[in-house]
């Protein structure tokens, strides 16, 4: 119930380098928030660069983990591991309703 | 390009060897000499400077003459500018990098890093930057590695205790795999070597680059702070950024230990050559011509010069008051035709006002002309406008070094220096005549009503030189010298 009005599907990428302990918790943040806040709306993809570096560069990607934002547009980022889950849903502008 | 081919001297790699530490040679004209061979193989080395001091280019520098000279690969990776914009940048320089991108020999990578787009929350790593780096090193291969320039990792991320933490892993990381690697940074305005301390990481070779404006002279300056393991020149050294790229320039005194050539070069004035032991001046020496105004300084300078194409050598004569086609036409009036020279490519007219450069960069200039055109002649008038833009000292300083220069090629120099009327005519302004081989006065005497110009030599190292007041005759077939006592009443 608490899912923005935006009707568009929320398209999450978060970049991470093995299984590292940061990775695992970006990870588990990222779910919980999403199912919190975007609940059906939103698809996360990982990309793990250490299996594929090549795609390190498309979205510039220097710290590991980010998280970005591809839809809706405009692009975002945020760097970490999302323990801060405010500091979260203002970097990627999820409205909180009431 | 044989200004290269001097960059590393036996001399150099030598004392590297000695010092048992591994050096590469960056293949920048003088770093390597001053470095003694190149920076520290497999270290990180950190370039510090202001804005608009040539870090960047420094570092492509680095990475070129690493693929043209060593046939190693190497990376360069941009935080400031996009690929298309550095290679454009570097374009203005004479880089043409587009050779080297296609046959893998450079790889150039763009990371962007905005603040403003960036949230942090919680803790992270540079692990992608890393990814990246290891990527494009695979890519090509790469012996060496630009990053370009760490200040915007410091302002693109808050927590700079991680990436304090990650540079310091980086530079672990570099060295695992042997690259040899160049880090920009600022330097801060209170004069620490660079805004965030980098140096202090980068404990093997730190090189400083500075430019400064004394005089609205402007001159760019590089030191080597520190070099761990190695000796290296502690100086200050002047360099160049020009079409040729970058120059490093260790004037330092090349001492005294060059040979002596014991053939003879005519000057060219008829019977001037007389005088001086029927010979002329010694092949490899330095002559100096003194006067007041108009006695006839730049036609002497260029009546030697004349004499030398003639002969089929080259001839390289530095103008500070004139401009080529102003000296063409003026010689021409006492039946020199130097425009043949210039056409045959035998003789090289530079003219630029002293002011133009500062003094530093005056010689470097001079040194970089003659490893370009290898002249057995080189000529520079007057010399006294160097005074305009140094000290006494400096000027002394900087023309000792240039005659050592001069003299360790074996090219026979000429200079002119303007003395005032009031001033005792055997006293050279810039006090260089004890250095000279050579010293030729000319003066006017007023006999029975007319002006005319008078030469005496006042010594010629080596020889039995005239001891007569010759008078000098402007012809329309060029200048003369009548035999000795002609002016006496």
């Amino acid at each position: 119930m608490n899912a923005p009005e935006n009707p568009e599907r929320w398209q999450l990428r978060l970049y991470v380098a093995g299984q590292t302990p940061k990775c695992l918790v970006a990870f588990a943040n990222l779910k919980r928030i999403c199912e919190e806040y975007l609940t059906g709306q939103y698809d996360i993809e990982v990309i793990d660069l250490l299996q594929t570096p090549a795609l390190a560069q498309g979205d510039q990607i220097f710290a590991i983990p980010t998280l970005v934002r591809k839809l809706p547009e405009p692009v975002r980022k945020i760097i970490g591991d999302l323990s801060n889950t405010e500091r979260v849903l203002v970097g990627l502008d999820i409205r909180r309703l009431p | 390009m044989p200004r290269r081919a001097r960059a590393s001297t036996p001399a150099s790699t030598g004392k590297a060897a000695a010092s048992g530490l591994k050096k590469v040679p960056t293949g920048i004209t003088g770093l390597d000499e001053i470095t003694l061979g190149g920076l520290p193989f497999g270290r990180t080395t950190l370039v510090t400077g202001g804005p608009g001091c040539g870090k960047t280019l420094l570092g492509m520098e680095f990475l070129v003459q690493g693929a043209r000279q060593f046939d190693e690969p190497g990376a360069f990776i941009a935080f400031e500018e996009t690929a298309q914009e550095l290679t454009e940048n570097v374009q203005s320089v004479g880089y043409g990098l587009e050779p080297l991108l296609k046959s893998g020999k450079l790889m150039l990578d763009y990371i962007r890093i905005e603040r403003s787009e960036i949230e942090e929350t919680g803790d992270y790593d540079l692990e992608g930057l890393f990814v990246r780096l290891a990527h494009a090193i695979d890519s090509i291969g790469a012996k060496r590695l630009v990053l370009d320039t760490l200040e915007v990792l410091f302002a693109g991320l808050k927590d700079h205790g991680i990436l304090r933490a990650e540079l310091r892993r980086l530079f672990r990381w570099l060295k695992d795999r042997q690259i040899t690697a160049i880090v920009t940074a600022e330097s801060a305005p209170d004069g620490k070597l660079s805004r965030h301390g980098i140096e202090e990481y980068v404990s093997d070779c730190v090189i400083a680059l500075d430019h400064r404006i004394s005089q609205q002279i402007s001159t760019r300056r590089l030191r080597v702070v520190k070099y761990r393991g190695s000796s290296h020149g502690a100086n200050e050294y002047p360099f160049l950024i020009d079409d040729g790229g970058l120059v490093v320039f260790p004037i330092t005194s090349l001492g005294l230990d060059y040979g002596a050539p014991a053939g003879h070069i005519a000057s060219g004035v008829a019977g001037l050559d007389e005088a001086l032991d029927g010979r002329g001046f010694f092949r490899g020496s330095s002559v100096l011509i003194t006067g007041t105004a108009g006695t006839g300084k730049t036609s002497v300078a260029a009546q030697f010069a004349n004499a030398t194409c003639a002969r089929g050598q080259r001839c390289l004569y530095f103008s500070m008051e004139e401009s080529p086609d102003q000296i063409v036409r003026n010689m021409r009036s006492i039946g020199m035709n130097l425009a043949q020279w210039r056409k045959r490519g035998l003789l090289q007219l530079h003219s630029a006002r002293p002011t133009l450069h500062g003094l530093e960069a005056h010689l470097a200039t001079v040194y970089r002309a003659v490893s370009l055109f290898d002249p057995q002649v080189v000529i520079m008038d007057p010399l006294t406008g160097l005074s305009s833009v140094g000290s006494d000292r400096e000027v002394t300083a900087v023309i000792t070094r240039l005659l050592d220069f001069l003299k360790a090629q074996q090219i026979t120099a000429l200079f002119t220096t303007l003395v005032s009327m009031q001033a005792d005519p055997e006293h050279s302004d810039v006090g260089v005549s004890s250095w000279m081989d050579t010293w030729i006065l000319l003066r006017t005497l007023e006999l029975a009503g007319t002006r005319r110009r008078a030469l005496y030599v006042i010594k010629s190292r080596g020889m039995s030189h005239s001891d007569q007041i010759h008078e000098l005759k402007f012809t329309s077939r060029g200048i003369r010298i009548l035999p000795g006592s002609a002016v006496s009443p």
